[in-house]
């Protein structure tokens, strides 16, 4: 509960998550946070009185309209903005600069183009110091994981939108991060591509027991794959309702969009879309 | 280039063989590329022939091709002295350019404030015309090497910087982001992801730069020298020799030509992700 200094934070941090470090769980917390950016002399509400608790091995799928301030709540918990005012805490940790124990997944794959596929994920481990063989043992982990097996030597413009962002995943959870940010990671992606990645990720998930945050704009993607939906307002962004979908974890795709939950929770939050902009 | 493959287990030897073509197909390709550019070249020969034989201009203003390429033969050694020392002092004017040029961009990226207040000195140096300052070199610095390669340097700088500083600022943001999550320093983040990234803007402005150097340093060595090709120009020029001016003039764009092809030769080395790219993007007509 200490707030770490400096030097201790390089040691605890930086390098592979040791299991003892794992064991402390990937909780998040945030607190009655606001973040207001000033734009041509006039502030903007970004976020207010967004307080959410993510427990360890939660996953958590933020959906709202665009420019609610989504991505500015994962951009929180990395440690990448700070707030205005509230506070978030990882791990039980105050977040103050970036957080070197998360995994983070953006829109675009954001690979580097004069790399292979396997020398971007092993950039996580080069930019950490991980020891060389642990690195390349878990990378080859990840490869086969996510389906990229024959596609370790290939540069980024030889692969698909659908690999690149595969690849993109096996970079953020090389270091066995506790909490996985993804930020509309599936968004460019064509919807049958899309579909495979989820069921995909439904399993990563289930493997490696890490907490994730997940932004999405599709509804179908959030109640697929989450224990709980938070639902965020147009500007300021705030969280209109949080949704439990009370479904088991290991989730056949066609089966769960079938059960009477799924259509419940993607039910419930067209009905807050839709009331969010029709208050507009 | 890959189709979108759902089996995992495509091998990506069908990407390196299309990427990797065969001695044959590259010699063909070569050709390919290759014929157009010649034939405007053998051309302008033609043209050069004719207005010469037919006598539409005066042979001490315009030599014919024949009495050019017979200077080129006879003063051989004379020429190919003075083609190393403008070379020589060229390539000099060129990688202290690269250097000093890369180094400022580095420094202005890292720190606004010296961007702010380096710019305009720049900016400024950049505007005074080289063949006005070359004198007051030559002045300065006699009438050895030095001057002429302050001036290659002077006039390949500025685009070395330029395509530099944009290529530095031209990063990914949301892969600075990712860099900072995962521990790295600003060294890390410079020398893993800014410095390869800003590599493709850099090489166009070197491509610029080492041809300008060429003209620097004639200009040094017009105003000033006992040596060089820009010395045997005006040599020739005083004594009305139109043809070894010609045969100058002819060797000294061939040294702007083969840097030119040498630098694109070492982006192509260098960068072999970025050419691969660039090629696919041109080529998309049928």
């Amino acid at each position: 509960m200490t707030e770490r200094s400096e030097g201790t934070d390089k040691h605890s941090t930086v390098g592979p998550v040791t299991e003892q470090e794992a064991s402390r769980g990937g909780t998040v917390q945030i607190e009655d946070v606001a973040v207001r950016f000033r734009m041509k002399k006039k502030d903007v509400t970004a976020l207010r009185d967004v307080s959410l608790d993510v427990a360890e091995g939660e996953f958590v799928a933020i959906v709202g309209p665009s420019g609610c301030g989504k991505s500015t709540l994962l951009k929180l918990v990395a440690g990448l903005l700070k707030p205005s005012s509230g506070a978030v805490r990882v791990r039980d940790e105050a977040v103050k600069g970036p957080r070197h124990d998360i995994g983070y997944v953006f829109q675009r794959a954001a690979l580097l183009e004069w790399r292979s596929a396997r020398r971007n994920i092993l950039l996580q481990a080069e930019m950490r110091r991980m020891p060389a063989d642990r690195a390349r043992e878990r990378t080859a982990e990840l490869i086969a994981m996510t389906g990229l097996t024959g596609f370790e030597d290939a540069y980024p413009h030889e692969l698909s939108g659908g690999m690149q962002q595969r690849v993109a995943l096996c970079r953020a959870l090389l270091h066995e991060p506790p909490v996985l940010l993804m930020d509309e990671p599936f968004g460019a992606l064509d919807a049958l591509t899309r579909e495979q990645l989820n069921i995909e990720l439904n399993r990563i998930w289930r493997e490696t027991r890490t907490t994730v945050l997940l932004v999405t704009h599709s509804i179908a993607e959030a109640a697929y794959l989450a224990n709980r939906i938070v639902v965020m307002t147009d500007r300021p962004g705030t969280i209109a309702e949080i949704i439990d979908v009370d479904l088991p974890d290991e989730r056949d795709y066609a089966a769960t969009m079938a059960q009477p939950e799924f259509a419940r929770a993607t039910g419930r939050i067209r009905d807050l879309l839709g009331a969010a902009s029709a208050a507009d | 280039m890959v189709s979108q493959s759902t089996a995992s287990s495509v091998p990506v030897a069908g990407v390196a063989e299309r990427d990797r073509p065969g001695p044959g197909e590259r010699f063909r390709d070569a050709i390919g590329r290759s014929w157009r550019p010649v034939a405007l070249l053998v051309a302008l020969l033609v043209a050069w022939w004719v207005i010469t034989a037919a006598k539409l201009v005066e042979t001490y203003l315009v030599p014919s091709p024949a009495k050019t390429l017979q200077v080129m033969s006879d003063k051989w050694g004379y020429i190919w002295h003075h083609t190393w020392v403008t070379t020589y002092e060229t390539l000099l004017g060129f990688v202290i350019a690269t250097i000093v040029g890369v180094l400022a961009a580095v420094i202005m990226v890292y720190s606004t404030a010296i961007e702010k207040t380096l710019y305009p000195v720049l900016l400024f140096a950049q505007v005074i015309p080289k063949v006005a300052i070359a004198p007051l070199l030559v002045v300065w610095l006699g009438f050895g090497l030095a001057p002429k390669v302050v001036v290659a340097v002077l006039i390949a700088f500025f685009p070395v910087v330029i395509s530099m500083v944009t290529g530095l600022k031209a990063v990914d943001p949301e892969m600075i982001q990712l860099s900072a999550t995962m521990g790295a320093g600003p060294l890390q983040t410079f020398s893993k992801i800014r410095f390869p990234a800003s590599l493709p803007h850099l090489f166009s402005g070197l491509k610029v730069a080492v041809t300008l150097a060429v003209t620097g340093a004639v200009v040094g060595e017009f105003v000033g020298a006992n040596e060089g090709l820009g010395y045997v120009i005006q040599q020739a020029n005083g004594n009305l020799d139109t043809p070894m001016l010609f045969a100058g003039l002819i060797v000294m764009s061939l040294i702007g030509v083969v840097l030119f092809v040498l630098v694109e030769f070492a982006e192509k080395l260098l960068l072999p992700w970025h050419a691969s790219r660039r090629g696919a993007a041109v080529t998309t007509t049928y």
